[in-house]
């Protein structure tokens, strides 16, 4: 597939750099030179110096025969200029565009192909602040997805003695809970996957993946570990985009206090936020953690745009008392040398926002693609079309689906149902399929078994 | 440096204007054939001989007013304009003397409604409806129907308006040309006038008192017709009418125009005072009822909520009807009514006092200073209806509450000092200040200012010029770094 990517930030190169493992032709422009020559050195990719909102520049990165156009600039007005000039001028099949301001989503007809010509508008802060809401409202939880319009949902957990299943087999999960159809999707245990099978042990600190119906999340989290008391108190240090939305989302819900260091950011936070406390001081400001009673709060939340001092701020926090860390990390090493250790999650923004436009890319008929433990694993939600003879899976049960080792079928949604998927489940067309896929590589071949045979129309 | 003579022009211009709103009485003189007519004759020609005199004599002087020259120009406009409004007065009743006809006229204009006349009810038709005609004018503003009506207002309107208009943040226009936005207010003040005047009809006034007393309830004046105000009519209908336009008047207007214009109710809903303002409302009012009956002023409490519902609104809005003595009621009643009056009514509307905006601003500042002792680093903002208000603004109410209580407490001062007793003295100080009316003792609702001796009764007259161009306009006008050079 041809690619041009617009924006050479970091959610354009994040999504180079996945795009180009999968074998696809990327162009990748930018307005800044020394961004994209480092992005060159790294990745077999072509650049193009220019704004993505000039059509010369545009011809230039071959945008006439492409099929895919990525605007991810800075500008939510470059992105819109980009995209209706890549359907007006250049017949772009697929457009996608990062809008930042809520304004241009609250009337559909600004996107609408009498206007701007966009086919996915995503907003990465608003996919990152859903995610730490998430956490918020689970404080058990590591990561809590969300499948088939939030009718099912996927949650890691990580198991911890005291909880009724750790120590036993996961055959065992039915007898405790008979009312709840869960399943164990993976377990990582240190770096590396199990595939679940009946009588595989769970020992404590296990990174549990379990899918369920969203309203039984809980009760299948209370197996693998003592519920928390629920969260009040959350304290956000940043108050930059994510900071803000995040604030913004639980504030009515939730005591929240928000540190910014920036005093005309202060201004504007306290303006926009109705009930939290805006607070003006340094992340790693001890005096004032302690003022403002770090030790009382039941998640604190690192979202400032500097790795370290989420680092620190965190490490910080817990050592003051803070119940749950969350920080968001942007470099992977990092990420991989923290977590489970002092800081209870980290996030890596890049990992966790490229999900739904990666969905768009892929081949099939993949709805959502969900990163876990930072891009190692995927999960997968798939529309399944055609009939026996023209896809690999429909009409089959679902130990007859030939998906490789690393891979399995967690749950299927049907209409309005969701169904656990045990070795007999048939699949049928229309279904939505959750795949667990323990490995990245194996992607293409899973990928494959979605795609309807040509032929079929 | 303050350009006195096209500040003059202007103001011979608005002369000119006011003879022609004096026709209205001498035309109310020939229908019901009064004795007042030649009094009207010689006024009109007097305000219009002398209106025409000073706009000749400045018309050599004619240029684009500066937003400095409004203060001067509404400081004169005030001043001189009731002088004017008092002749027919003067020339009808030869016992009045100059400093009470004086009073009366500015009572009117500024919608106090302090009267010092008695036996209303025998008083020429003319001359009742010419004291309500005055209240209404003075109501939505005399200088902001200048600016709606003539041109040569200009560019300066805005800032001339801004000194005539109640309330802190007078920024917000409601449309792009100062002239427009005038007009507009005028509009719905006129419409709702009219609407008040029909339903005051149907609820079984004469056309008469229809008319005299809308115009008296929309500009939550106060004047009517009968000495016994609207306990002459004794009728519950007609004062549920007068509750409810009182309670209408006492919105911000900018607010009704925007609500007119889109036809919608959501304006109030987005308005930071109007909620606040009626929920103010309605919990006095009941918890008066209540205290009423309790203490068995009314067997009733039916009969208690009636009375505590037409008083406290029209005491709380700065109107000053009253339909009972309520001086006889326990203290606590009065004085709260009172207290309310002060703050009450929303800022841009016909009330009084020192709106209901500023008051919320003062409450949300004192939070927002507790709340920085219990957390020092934290960054506070005072916030109406999601928008930041910048410092400079909570800064001017402050000077605004504090010259405010200042003027209160020197109004109370000079009516003690010159014999009045205190309760009478503090609250003739308040009722004149926030352009009530009647406060309790000798000017309570029983009552009228006639008792007072001259000086009183002056003093009484600068507190409520001062009141209704809320302190600053009159103030600014007297210090001498205004006319130096």
């Amino acid at each position: 597939m041809k690619i041009v990517i617009l924006g050479a930030g970091q959610v354009g190169s994040t999504v180079a750099e996945s795009l180009v493992s999968e074998a696809n032709d990327i162009t990748v422009v930018d307005v800044d030179g020394s961004r994209l020559r480092n992005l060159q050195d790294r990745l077999d990719l072509r650049t193009v110096i220019g704004s993505g909102a000039h059509p010369s520049v545009l011809v230039q990165a071959g945008i006439e025969d492409c099929d895919l156009m990525i605007a991810v600039t800075q500008s939510d007005e470059t992105n819109l200029v980009a995209c209706r000039l890549a359907q007006q001028l250049f017949n772009v099949p697929t457009r996608i565009a990062r809008l930042r301001a809520t304004d241009y989503l609250t009337n559909e007809r600004v996107l609408g192909p009498d206007c701007f010509d966009v086919d996915l508008a995503i907003c990465p802060e608003q996919v990152l602040t859903d995610y730490i809401v998430k956490l918020v409202e689970f404080p058990e939880a590591l990561q809590v997805l969300e499948f088939a319009n939030g009718k099912v949902s996927l949650v890691a957990v990580r198991a911890f003695q005291g909880g009724p299943l750790v120590g036993h087999p996961l055959k065992d999960l039915r007898k405790h809970i008979p009312s709840v159809d869960a399943r164990i999707a993976a377990i990582f245990r240190g770096d590396s996957p199990i595939l679940p099978e009946g009588d595989t042990v769970v020992q404590a600190g296990d990174e549990v993946f379990c899918l369920a119906a969203t309203e039984d999340i809980r009760q299948v989290m209370r197996e693998l570990r003592r519920t928390d008391k629920p969260v009040s108190r959350v304290m956000i240090a940043g108050g930059g985009n994510i900071g803000l939305r995040l604030a913004r989302a639980v504030e009515r819900d939730y005591s929240v206090k928000i540190i910014e260091y920036d005093k005309k950011r202060c201004e504007m936070l306290s303006t926009r936020l109705d009930r939290a406390l805006v607070l003006q001081g340094d992340v790693t400001d001890e005096g004032l953690l302690e003022t403002e009673n770090v030790a009382d709060m039941d998640l604190f939340v690192a979202v400032t745009n500097d790795d370290e001092n989420n680092i620190m701020s965190c490490l910080l926090a817990k050592r003051m008392g803070a119940r749950r860390v969350v920080a968001l990390i942007n470099r992977r090493s990092y990420v991989d040398l923290l977590q489970a250790g002092e800081i209870d999650i980290a996030i890596s923004p890049a990992q966790a926002t490229i999900g739904t436009l990666l969905a768009h890319v892929r081949r099939g008929h993949v709805t959502q693609v969900h990163s876990l433990r930072r891009g190692v694993a995927e999960a997968l939600e798939a529309v399944v079309h055609g009939d026996r003879d023209s896809c690999r899976c429909v009409g089959r049960k679902i130990e007859e689906v030939d998906l490789p080792k690393g891979a399995a079928i967690a749950a299927i949604v049907r209409g309005d149902k969701a169904i656990m998927a045990h070795h007999d489940t048939v699949v049928q067309a229309e279904d939505h399929v959750i795949v667990f896929v323990t490995d990245k590589k194996l992607l293409p071949k899973v990928e494959k078994l979605f795609e309807v045979s040509a032929g079929f129309v | 440096m303050v350009r006195l003579f096209p500040v003059l022009d202007v103001l011979s211009v608005v002369i000119i204007m006011f003879a022609f709103a004096m026709l209205l009485p001498l035309g109310v003189s020939f229908l019901y054939d009064d004795a007042a007519r030649h009094a009207y004759g010689k006024g009109v020609a007097a305000t219009f001989a002398s209106g025409a005199a000073l706009w000749i004599a400045t018309r050599g002087n004619r240029a684009e007013l500066e937003p400095r020259d409004g203060f001067l120009l509404v400081a004169l406009v005030w001043t001189v304009l009731p002088a004017f409004a008092a002749l027919p007065l003067l020339f009808h009743i030869p016992e009045l003397s100059l400093t009470d006809a004086y009073f009366e006229a500015v009572a009117a204009l500024t919608t106090t409604a302090s009267t010092v006349l008695s036996e209303l009810d025998k008083l020429p038709h003319s001359i009742n409806f010419w004291r309500c005609e005055l209240q209404w004018l003075g109501g939505m503003g005399v200088i902001v129907l200048a600016v709606g009506v003539l041109p040569l207002l200009g560019v300066g309107g805005s800032q001339i308006m801004k000194a005539e208009t109640p309330g802190p943040m007078k920024d917000t226009k409601l449309t792009p040309r100062i002239t427009e936005t005038a007009k507009g207010l005028w509009l719905v003040y006129a419409i709702v006038t009219l609407a008040c005047i029909l339903v005051f009809k149907a609820v079984g006034m004469s056309w008469f008192d229809a008319i005299v007393h809308s115009f008296s309830t929309m500009s939550l004046g106060g004047f009517s017709s009968h000495d016994a105000s609207f306990a002459y009519f004794n009728s519950p209908a007609i004062e549920a009418v007068a509750i409810f336009f009182m309670v209408i008047a006492g919105v911000n207007f900018g607010t009704h125009f925007l609500a007119f214009r889109k036809l919608s109710f959501v304006p109030y809903r987005s308005d930071p005072e109007a909620g606040v303002y009626a929920a103010l409302l309605a919990i006095s009012v009941l918890g008066i009822a209540y205290f009423l009956f309790a203490n068995q002023v009314y067997p009733s409490f039916a009969m208690a909520l009636r009375q505590s519902a037409f008083n406290v609104v029209s005491i709380a809005t700065t109107t000053g009807f009253s339909s009972t003595d309520y001086n006889q009621w326990p203290i606590f009643a009065p004085v709260w009514m009172l207290f309310l009056c002060c703050f009450a009514t929303c800022s841009g509307s016909t009330g009084g006092g020192i709106n209901m905006v500023r008051a919320e601003l003062m409450v949300r500042q004192a939070l927002r200073e507790l709340m920085s002792i219990i957390h020092p680093r934290a960054y506070l903002t005072v916030k109406l209806s999601g928008q930041r208000v910048e410092n400079n603004i909570i800064f001017a109410v402050l000077a605004f509450m504090l010259i405010w209580g200042g003027s209160v407490i020197a109004v109370t001062m000079l009516l003690a000092a010159s014999g009045l007793d205190i309760i009478t003295a503090f609250t003739a100080a308040i009722a004149c200040i926030c352009n009530t009316g009647p406060g309790l003792n000798q000017v309570g609702p029983g009552m009228t200012y006639a008792a007072l001796s001259d000086f009183q009764t002056w003093v009484c007259t600068v507190a409520m010029l001062v009141g209704r161009l809320e302190l600053f306009t009159l103030f600014v006008v007297v210090t001498p770094a205004f006319w130096r050079k």
